[in-house]
């Protein structure tokens, strides 16, 4: 089975505006309730990857989390211009707190 | 250990020791399962930390040129030169099965055959560093998708060995005991059953015989 997929990224201008030259669709939006309402948009429109800059994912962290066991869209948090956050490594360590008990990374 | 609600029957016992040889290898098999799945995924896992970090240090060299760019540039500038991509990418999605988890696997498609062919403004209004911020995202994106994909891939995985560990601890601490200690009762009551019934013949035997022959 295969299909065709698009790929989004979310967040502020400065951080995201680059992808645009990329050819990946391009949402500028810094409020959470507009994210959430976003992603799910997207989520039912055909994208199969969403990258969405830290902090724009911690606005909307509950329809982040929805998507988390679906098999698509894969939402992929990136750093945002003003920096790292680490909450794209923190997921992966729940991951894998999930899957073996306890965070055996570090 | 609780003892299930059944009739002590040979019925029931062969059905129960039925169940319970089924549960045995449903056991095995679910923890075969989880152990490969364990495995797969502590592979990913050291896999995807790796490209996480190589990504997130990628974007930040892009957003430094970005930052700079920005400065230097009036916004409207800025974004006008990003207004009309040249470069379109679409990605194709197929599956891969490990461990009957479904992982998604993306495969980029360019509209342009060349991949470089991204700079969708001309060179005259813009600064250097939008150039280099640009490129530098160019050189990560099939990075950026790898990760995508692995994220996904560990996600999926952690729930799927979640599941099965929760299965194979259900299956190990409480249904195939429940079967032992259900089918041990049965055993014994029926037993206790055949055991009854002897005596109770011999008693009977003893009367009749005493009845006949006035044996004592």
């Amino acid at each position: 089975m295969s299909e065709l997929c698009k790929t989004a990224v979310i967040g502020d201008s400065a951080s995201v505006s680059g992808f645009a030259a990329l050819g990946l669709s391009v949402f500028r939006e810094t409020d959470g309730d507009k994210i959430s309402r976003l992603i799910t948009r997207l989520a039912s429109n055909g994208f199969g990857v969403i990258y969405i800059t830290e902090p724009a994912a911690a606005l909307a962290a509950e329809t982040i989390k929805k998507y988390r066991s679906r098999r698509l869209p894969a939402i992929v948090l990136i750093p945002a211009i003003e920096g790292n956050t680490g909450e794209g490594m923190r997921g992966l360590h729940e991951a894998v707190e999930k899957a073996v008990g306890s965070d055996i990374l570090n | 250990m609780a003892r299930l609600n059944v009739n002590p029957t040979r019925m029931e016992l062969s059905s129960l020791k039925k169940k319970l040889a089924s549960a045995q290898r449903g056991h095995k098999l679910l923890k075969d399962k989880r152990d490969e799945l364990m495995r797969q995924f502590m592979n990913l896992i050291k896999e995807n930390k790796q490209l996480r970090s190589e990504v997130e240090e990628g974007i930040r060299e892009a957003n430094r040129y970005m930052a700079v760019a920005g400065s230097v540039m009036q916004r409207e500038v800025l974004e006008t030169a990003l207004l009309l991509p040249k470069q379109e990418v679409e990605l194709e999605v197929t599956e891969k099965n490990v461990m009957s988890v479904y992982i998604p696997v993306f495969s980029p498609k360019y509209r342009t055959a060349d991949t470089d062919d991204i700079y969708s403004y001309g060179t005259a209004f813009t600064s250097v560093d939008l150039d280099g911020a640009i490129s530098a995202l160019s050189d990560i994106f099939p990075k950026m998708i790898r990760l995508a994909e692995i994220e996904k891939a560990c996600q999926l995985m952690a729930d799927e060995i979640e599941k099965t560990r929760r299965r194979v601890n259900a299956l190990e601490h409480i249904m195939i005991p429940d079967y032992q200690e259900t089918i041990k009762y049965i055993t014994m009551k029926l037993s206790e059953n055949e055991r009854s019934t002897t005596t109770s013949l011999m008693k009977v035997k003893d009367m009749v015989l005493k009845q006949s022959h006035n044996f004592t």
